[in-house]
């Protein structure tokens, strides 16, 4: 009975957004405050039929309920309860309505959180979440119904592929997906923006949190699938620049483009036109990812669907969001342009010099669209050559990092000098005289340990990056910490920071940390096979691996052979490591289980291939060093990003920028932005066309 | 200068370098595609003899063999209508079974033989890779064709 009372859930959500998706934006039309007033109402019974449905779905698996078609596919009597739980999302209809519950959420959570918020824009951007949901949750029903019976019940289910049990499996895809998702919010500000014609620096500080949030979420879910898949696969990579990574990380790079953008759009007014078409882009590519991955034109594990249908909709869909948005914006672009144009009075152009924080802020985006850009044509240009029958290639990690590094390079040098150098006009001996300092600490550093280590040149360019930025971003914050004003105590001092600072210190510290990692883990670890015996040794850089004995095992569903590696290092014992090869009883698959012994400098990484006759495993041993800078450097992106969204500013009522009914005037940058740019030069003056 | 010769020489700068970068993008992307062979095209001579490219077919059951080092592998992978051995020294992934799909990329030794970097691991036990099924599918055209012409 539950699973249908899921569908009939799933049918008044799909109503609800309907009406979400229509009325509000009629009454935004119309100006009508009753019509305007059942947003929020209809923004949370979507939610909450959704959760309903979704809840109900959980249930099935919590229980096993084997004659719902999509719990036989994805659970086994035998599998674990957390993974059953987590298998609602193992497949392809379940990870559809997670993509629902999580759009729903962001939509609840813009309906609870605009209190400060003109009615008009609040019954724009949730009408306009409303139709995405209307989208995706008729998808759903007419596609990918994950409440579909199939009777009689088998007596057991398929179980969960055993690549996905792991608690990468709980966390991952809804991070994940609170990202992607998270992007839609920027885009219904965008397109509400668009509808209305009112785009000024008050649309920026309303959108910058929620693009913050879903960033720092995207962040964590992209660091989740990365750190899951160096454990998990058994190889130890971390980025493959598979499809499927591509697809979540072109979001991210334009994500990452829309972030910086808005700060121009929200402290000076301008870079408007830009920032609505990257929220329309990033958006754009979320729904693009989840295509590729959920179409099944890529085959992977994340592909679940080979259903054509599915994959004709999710194109349609795609079409008709990006064609329509993308429409919108070249009708409706101009005629926000001015628009103060019909009280006579001009909007004020702002203009910029060569050496500004706005023209590092537009070259950094420029970069980040075109290594972007990169990525989709390396995604997409394998896809594109086999739909058209000329051929099968593919375009495999040598491309993608002769192409990303020195598109990254410039942005790493410029990123440094973006939050030092003054809006409109900047000084070249100013930000010489800030960075001086760190500039030449880094080179000294970089140089040292090239020549104590005998680095490569590319190590050490890397960490002469590295140290440039972390450097030169503490060297930021000394500068402020300095400036605040008579402060009794370092926790008052710290706070009287605006926490939007720390935030960007905190995410570009992570990107210095982040090169660090990379620049070792990449230059110098090692990695040998070996065929081994129990009591064989193998030495690799300085770590002697002894492999002491093989034992066999059980599970809750798989057998296992489990073997004991003892590592030392000149003599003094470092790890003991158990690396497993197990086989999942309901699929019959073999699945290696690498173990790491994880540490500040280095990973230890070893891993069972099969086993000869004559008694000998295959194993792979790794060192890699440095591998969990990599990881520490994106939590700490995220965490910037986290603390950014959470900047108080952003939730004030934004009083000054109101003003009559109807005529709301735009923003004066300047005041939103004085207390963070003391090196800010006074408001720009109109310019006469 | 004045901020409109600035942003002039700005503009040109960025034209210039979004010219020098297209043209960097698009020489690594050439330089970088890997083409996909079946055993039969690769034994008609088609395949590349210096270049990388990938290979697809089932892996013939009763081919895998296992150097005496222990990492050293050979077999056959097959498209049922022409082989070809590769070689492959390393760890074989997970699901690389005989008589299942296969995708191996490498380049061919001067005894026309394929000598492998890459064995590629697929993550579900029914999954066949789209590589390998294509070769499968070609195969049984070209004999399909070659049967139908004969009577």
């Amino acid at each position: 009975m539950t699973p249908e009372l899921g569908q009939i859930a799933l049918i008044l959500a799909l109503g609800l957004a309907a009406l979400l998706g229509t009325l509000s934006l009629w009454g935004a039309w119309r100006q009508d405050a009753r019509w305007m007033a059942l947003a929020r109402p209809l923004a949370a019974g979507q939610f909450a039929f959704v959760a309903l449905a979704f809840a109900l779905l959980v249930h099935a698996f919590v229980v096993k309920d084997f004659s719902v078609a999509y719990v036989a596919h994805n659970a086994n009597s035998l599998l674990p309860l957390p993974y059953r739980v987590a298998a609602t999302w193992g497949g392809h209809e379940g990870s559809l309505l997670l993509w629902q519950l999580m759009l729903a959420g962001w939509t609840l959570a813009v309906a609870r959180f605009s209190r400060q918020l003109p009615p008009d824009v609040v019954a724009r951007v949730l009408g306009v979440l409303g139709l995405v949901g209307v989208g995706f949750l008729s998808f759903t029903l007419l596609t990918s119904n994950p409440f579909d019976r199939s009777l009689p019940a088998p007596a057991d289910g398929r179980d969960l592929n055993p690549l996905l049990q792991d608690p990468g499996m709980v966390f991952h895809p809804p991070l994940l997906y609170m990202g992607y998702v998270g992007f839609s919010v920027a885009f219904a500000f965008a397109i509400a923006a668009l509808i209305s014609g009112r785009l000024d620096a008050t649309w920026a500080r309303w959108t910058r949190p929620w693009t913050l949030a879903a960033w720092a979420f995207l962040t964590l879910g992209i660091l989740l699938g990365s750190f899951w898949a160096y454990y998990e696969l058994g190889w130890g990579g971390w980025w493959f620049w598979d499809a499927v990574e591509n697809a979540s990380f072109m979001p991210w790079l334009v994500g990452t483009a829309l972030v910086h953008s808005l700060s121009v759009s929200e402290k000076r007014d301008s870079f408007k036109h830009w920032t609505v078409l990257l929220a329309i882009l990033a958006f754009s590519l979320s729904l693009l990812g989840t295509f590729l991955v959920r179409s099944g034109v890529l085959s992977s594990v994340h592909a679940f669907a080979s259903d054509p249908r599915r994959g004709l909709f999710i194109l349609a869909f795609l079409v008709v969001v990006i064609g329509g948005s993308l429409g919108l914006y070249a009708w409706r672009a101009s005629a926000v342009a001015a628009p103060h144009a019909a009280d006579g009075v001009h909007a004020p152009r702002v203009r910029f010099a060569a050496w500004s924080r706005e023209s590092l802020l537009l070259l950094n985006n420029v970069f980040l669209l075109v290594t972007a850009g990169t990525v989709l044509l390396g995604t997409l240009y394998p896809l594109a050559l086999d739909a058209f029958g000329l051929g099968k290639i593919s375009v495999g990690p040598p491309y993608f990092e002769a192409v990303f590094v020195p598109l990254m390079v410039p942005v790493l040098v410029l990123m440094v000098f973006g939050p030092v150098v003054a809006w409109q006009r900047g000084s070249w001996s100013q930000a010489w005289q800030t960075l001086r300092a760190p500039a030449l600490l880094a080179v000294a550093l970089a140089g040292a340990v090239a020549v104590v280590a005998r680095a490569s040149l590319g190590v050490a360019l890397g960490l002469l990056l590295s140290l440039w930025i972390v450097l030169g971003t503490l060297q930021l914050l000394r500068r402020r910490w300095v400036a605040v004003p008579g402060q009794p105590t370092w926790l008052a001092r710290a706070r009287a920071l605006p926490l939007g600072l720390w935030g960007m210190a905190a995410a570009h510290l992570g990107v210095g940390v982040f090169v660090a990692g990379v620049t070792l883990v990449k230059g110098l670890e090692h990695a040998q096979d070996a065929s081994l015996k129990e009591g064989d040794h193998v030495v690799l850089a300085g770590h002697d691996f002894h492999f002491v004995s093989l034992a066999k095992g059980k599970g809750a569903n798989y057998i296992s052979a489990r073997a004991t590696f003892e590592v030392t290092r000149d003599g003094r014992h470092v790890a003991t490591l158990h690396p497993e090869k197990r086989l999942y009883l309901v699929q019959r698959m073999p699945m290696t289980e690498a173990a790491i012994d994880r540490g500040f400098t280095r990973d230890l990484y070893v891993s069972l291939g099969e086993a000869s006759p004559d008694g000998a495993w295959g194993v792979r041993v790794q060192v890699k060093p440095f591998m969990g800078w990599v990881w520490a450097g994106c939590l700490w992106m995220a965490l910037g990003g986290g603390l950014a969204a959470a900047d108080r500013r952003y939730r004030l009522r934004a009083r000054s920028t109101r003003g009559v009914a109807g005529h709301p005037s735009a923003a004066n940058p300047s005041a939103a932005s004085s207390p963070q740019a003391p090196g800010l030069l006074p408001p720009p003056h109109p310019v006469q066309p | 200068m004045k901020p409109r010769h600035q942003r002039l020489g700005l503009v040109l700068l960025g034209l210039l370098s979004l010219g020098v970068g297209a043209w960097f993008v698009l020489s690594a992307f050439q330089q970088n595609l890997v083409f996909f062979f079946t055993p039969t095209q690769v034994n008609q001579g088609e395949a590349p003899a210096a270049k990388r490219f990938r290979i697809g077919g089932m892996v013939e059951a009763g081919s895998l063999k296992r150097q005496p080092d222990g990492l050293t592998h050979s077999f056959v992978v097959t498209d049922m209508a022409q082989r070809v051995t590769v070689q492959y020294k390393g760890l074989l992934p997970d699901l690389f079974q005989e008589g299942k799909g296969v995708v191996a990329q490498g380049r061919l030794d001067a005894d026309r033989r394929f000598v492998a970097d890459e064995v590629l691991a697929k993550h579900d036990e029914n999954y066949m890779p789209p590589e390998a099924a294509h070769a499968l599918k070609q195969a049984q055209a070209a004999r399909a064709q070659a049967s139908g012409a004969q009577p």
